[in-house]
């Protein structure tokens, strides 16, 4: 259920109307445009609450933040990968499991 | 059982004694370590984290502080509300938006994952096996930029690759500014016998200096002289398919629109062209003539362009 950027502010009442507008002109949340109005979505609200905690528990400055938020979207994005990949091998025949799982082990012996 | 729960001094690995500054250092701490945006995988940072952020939450607090010491509350209820951590959305559909941040291109994922199956990862020195699996080559985001008149006409442009090689492509007529064309087979190469990827090339379109574009209609701005506007007459008109002559009406005036059918942007799928929009502009010489000044002093005519504006 997608909220407006009011509605955003009094749930994350840890940011402020010009901050909110600065993380999204630098693709930090990225919300939809829709007619002249911002729609956050669930993920985005989170997303806004993980920057905030960034921001204040972990002390990450402006010059920082980018830099984090880059990275955990990589490890995000190859968790998604991995789960694909998961999946696929989840559909192989079971010999073929059998071969993959064998040269993981070997690998992880090395 | 009620408020089984451990001390926050100790959660947060303090003495009772601790200055407000020590209780703050030792919470960035371990909020570092156990935030489960940080911890993608570990289930149990979260109720470490609510543990940590709950035992801030009551020693940052001088008040709360000092009544937890004097025994009066204990360490529960001070948790923070029910919410859901990004990490809930980011690898689910509501996280996709984010899964391309800048400076990383999707396609190392597609590169990490060839090699898994290629001969750089799993195959290494472990001969048959693992190494067999066919996979589809990564896709090679490509941009190029074309130029207005061979967008809007299409045919034949030269792409460089990224390995030096040159690659002949046909655009489509009408290609818009930030369309994005696929080359099937035309990517990375597959692995292991699977099929190449694709070349993805996304378009700029440079803008013209006199064209404008405007879903498929062509707008241009036309000069005339102040002769041509008054008395009307033929004058050369550039379209993309090169120059035409356009009859402008006698009487003319600056912003007077005229159409030339079938001179815009050609629509390959609906085999149609739109049109071309000549809009007049009258044009005074830099310098004013001396003949001009001299005849449109002697002009009067009981002509006023502001009348409604002077009476409103």
């Amino acid at each position: 259920m997608a909220q407006r950027t009011e509605e955003v502010l009094m749930v994350c009442r840890r940011v402020n109307a010009r901050d909110l507008t600065l993380w999204v002109e630098r693709h930090w949340v990225r919300p939809q445009h829709e007619g002249g109005a911002l729609l956050f979505s669930e993920a985005d609200v989170a997303r806004v609450e993980m920057i905030c905690d960034l921001r204040e528990d972990l002390a990450l400055d402006d010059e920082a933040m980018p830099v984090v938020l880059s990275l955990l979207d990589s490890v995000y994005a190859l968790r998604r990968r991995l789960r694909v990949l998961a999946g696929a091998i989840g559909q192989l025949p079971p010999e073929a499991r059998d071969v993959l799982r064998e040269e993981l082990r070997k690998l992880e012996e090395e | 059982m009620v408020a089984a729960m451990s001390n926050p001094y100790e959660i947060l690995g303090v003495s009772s004694t601790a200055s407000d500054d020590d209780i703050r250092k030792a919470y960035r701490k371990l909020a570092k370590k156990y935030h489960p945006d940080l911890n993608p995988g570990k289930e149990e940072a979260e109720q470490r984290f609510k543990d940590i952020s709950a035992a801030y939450s009551l020693l940052s607090d001088a008040e709360k502080r000092a009544r937890f010491d004097r025994g009066e509350i204990d360490s529960s209820g001070q948790e923070r509300p029910q919410r859901q951590y990004y990490r809930d959305f980011a690898e689910g559909p509501g996280g996709a938006r984010y899964s391309h941040a800048e400076g990383f291109a999707s396609d190392d994922l597609e590169n990490i994952f060839s090699d898994l199956f290629g001969g750089r990862g799993f195959a290494r020195g472990h001969g048959a096996g693992g190494g067999s699996m066919p996979m589809k080559g990564g896709n090679l985001s490509l941009a190029l930029t074309v130029d207005f008149v061979d967008a809007a006409k299409g045919g034949k442009q030269r792409v460089t690759m990224p390995d030096g090689k040159t690659l002949d492509i046909d655009l489509p007529a009408g290609l818009e500014d930030h369309a994005t064309i696929r080359l099937k087979g035309k990517g990375l190469p597959g692995v292991n016998g699977g099929p190449p990827g694709d070349a993805l090339i996304t378009i700029t379109v440079a803008p013209h200096p006199w064209f404008r574009r405007e879903g498929d209609d062509v707008h241009l701005d036309l000069p005339v002289t102040l002769a041509e506007a008054v008395l009307g007459g033929k004058v050369r008109v550039p379209t993309i398919d090169g120059a035409v002559m356009l009859t402008v009406p006698k009487g003319a005036n600056n912003g007077t629109r005229l159409r030339l059918k079938g001179k815009g942007i050609p629509d390959p799928q609906k085999n149609a062209r739109g049109d071309q929009y000549v809009t007049v502009r009258i044009a005074l010489p830099d310098e004013t003539d001396p003949a001009l000044e001299e005849f449109v002093r002697g002009w009067s005519a009981d002509y006023n362009p502001r009348r409604a504006m002077e009476s409103a």
